[in-house]
């Protein structure tokens, strides 16, 4: 375990003014929130409103223009190798080799994240016992599989903090609630969870949302906190009504 | 009404050792607004490029506008419009010479097919001159679909235009889709997204290259065999737990801020039902508990025709 810095324990994440600009289009303008420590965090907003630049600041893959943020106790700036050994990230688009096996993936990603041949073998046995997986080609599996998997590779190195980007998108029903239910599991043994959905009844199952319009944050809360505050009786309506201002 | 707009008969494909379809059947009626709801892998796309005679069905049988996809392929290809699900511009052309070679290939103009197009078009035609490959997801869908309706076509079939897209464009999107049905237009729409199932006349449920279900939307809700009962109530997580292991429990699932309660005895009092849920809840120290009977929605359904072999994957 990584000591925390400045940012207090019992925070995941916490953005500053973060800010992103191409060119003089401000693609993230002065966010400041953040996400406690253990919660599942969803974080919403239309097409283009700047969610997926703010998430690729948060893992350290783009610079912000200015602003900070605390990621996992560690500092965005200069901490960057730190901060992407303590995240896990999972994005929509499939991010495993379809023509290797499922044990075969986790080796792979287990010996990216540094993990000892025995650490692999060991998480591995119970990642196949969990999902009731065989060591099938991945290619073959069922998307709904894929996704599962996907996201149980996303925690193998036993992250802090754990991204999913739109993880449930075109998956059936059934699988989608497994799915949350796979996210309460991570939840529950303090893994923060940080996912973005276009599912507004999954924005239901959050701990606490954000929604994202034009760069900026537009509300966060509880989910009911938001609907009270907002006097909407869903959070799709309170999403209609700050997307699209009439 | 004559013959209908689009029948498939019976029609199977299989890639390998992946059987894509599965002997699936139905018909599109004339100037119908046609549902495919079902996630993705469930043959929707396939089932969309033989109907466009892009592939050709292992067996059975399907015609377009009383032609067959396979004998008539030419004369079906000018009258359908076709959005394939991954985005099919030309990212180095503007907005306009997209459509203009849309038009072209289809022996038309841009002006002739203006009338038709104008309700979308003219949301982006301010970006005319913009290369394509630097619209925004939203604005793409739209130049998409102007360029699949360019030519005027008899039927529209449109692969999952909206996935990925958020909620707000969600409803747009299908916004637009209504005004060219008023206009006659049959258009055959996929979707994973089980609430766009409302939208539709009727609608398809597909999973794993077969039909569950083909009905109007509200009737497939009517359909539902076993009581329902959405229950609400403080500890949202531990109440579903506790209510699978509840005596009579078929199935419990998160509905947004509800858990939906399906009862294994069919045609049992709900209010009954309810009545029993109370007190096994109060047994097990949940407070706050409301419970009540409802229609299933078409996930309910959805979720329900799935087969067990299905549930458990």
């Amino acid at each position: 375990m990584t000591a925390p810095l400045a940012a207090p324990a019992d925070l995941a994440i916490v953005a500053t003014d973060l800010t992103r600009r191409f060119g003089n289009f401000t693609a993230v303008d002065h966010i400041t929130f953040d996400v406690k420590a253990g919660e599942v965090f969803g974080f919403l907003g239309a097409n283009g409103a700047g969610k997926t630049t703010a998430i690729k600041m948060l893992i350290g893959l783009l610079e912000p223009t200015s602003g900070e943020a605390k990621v996992a106790g560690l500092d965005l700036r200069t901490q960057t190798e730190e901060i992407r050994r303590r995240i896990g990230y999972m994005s929509q688009k499939f991010s495993l080799y379809e023509d290797l096996t499922v044990l075969e993936n986790i080796a792979l990603y287990g010996g990216i994240y540094g993990l000892t041949d025995r650490q692999i073998r060991e998480r591995a046995a119970v990642m196949l016992e969990t999902l009731g997986l065989s060591d099938d080609l991945v290619g073959r599996l069922p998307l709904g599989w894929k996704q599962k998997l996907a996201f149980s590779v996303a925690l193998l190195h036993e992250p802090a903090i754990v991204f999913l980007d739109e993880p449930t998108g075109g998956v059936d029903p059934i699988t989608r609630r497994q799915f949350w239910e796979m996210i309460y599991a991570a939840a529950a043994r303090g893994t923060t969870v940080f996912v973005t959905t276009h599912y507004m009844d999954e924005a239901e199952y959050c701990d606490r949302i954000s929604i994202m319009v034009d760069g900026r944050i537009a509300t966060i809360g509880t989910p009911l906190e938001l609907k009270q505050q907002w006097k909407v009786p869903s959070i799709d309506e309170l999403f209609v009504r700050l997307a699209r201002p009439s | 009404m004559t013959d209908p707009a689009a029948v498939v008969r019976d029609v199977s494909k299989t890639f390998g050792e992946t059987k894509a379809l599965d002997g699936v059947s139905f018909e599109a009626h004339h100037g119908e607004l046609f549902g495919l709801v079902g996630p993705d892998g469930g043959g929707k796309t396939t089932l969309f490029r033989i109907l466009t005679t892009l592939l050709i069905p292992d067996s059975g049988s399907a015609t377009v506008l009383g032609l067959d996809v396979v004998r008539d392929l030419w004369a079906i290809r000018s009258r359908v419009g076709y959005m394939p699900g991954r985005f099919s511009l030309y990212g180095d052309l503007t907005v306009r010479e997209n459509l203009s070679f849309f038009a072209s290939v289809f022996g038309t103009t841009v002006e002739q097919g203006y009338e038709l197009i104008a309700p979308v078009y003219r949301q982006i035609e301010m970006f005319a001159e913009r290369r394509a490959d630097a619209l925004s997801g939203g604005m793409k869908q739209k130049l998409a679909l102007s360029c699949a309706l360019v030519h005027r076509p008899d039927i529209l079939f449109l692969d999952e235009p909206t996935t990925g897209v958020d909620s707000v464009s969600r409803r747009e999107f299908w916004d637009q889709l209504d005004m060219l049905r008023s206009s006659g237009l049959t258009i055959v729409v996929s979707t994973p997204y089980m609430d766009e199932a409302m939208r539709c006349d009727r609608v398809a449920l597909v999973q794993g290259g077969r039909i569950l279900q083909i009905d109007a939307p509200a009737q497939i809700g009517s359909r539902y065999p076993l009581p329902l009962i959405d229950v609400t109530g403080a500890e949202r997580y531990r109440m579903l737990l506790a209510l699978r292991k509840a005596p009579h429990a078929h199935s419990v699932y998160p509905f947004g801020t509800s858990l939906h309660f399906t009862d294994e005895r069919p045609g049992h009092d709900p209010l009954s039902v309810i009545a029993d849920l109370r007190e096994y809840l109060t047994a097990n120290g949940f407070t706050d508990v409301t419970a009540q009977p409802i229609e299933a929605g078409i996930e309910d359904s959805f979720m329900e025709l799935m087969t067990p072999a299905q549930r458990a994957s």
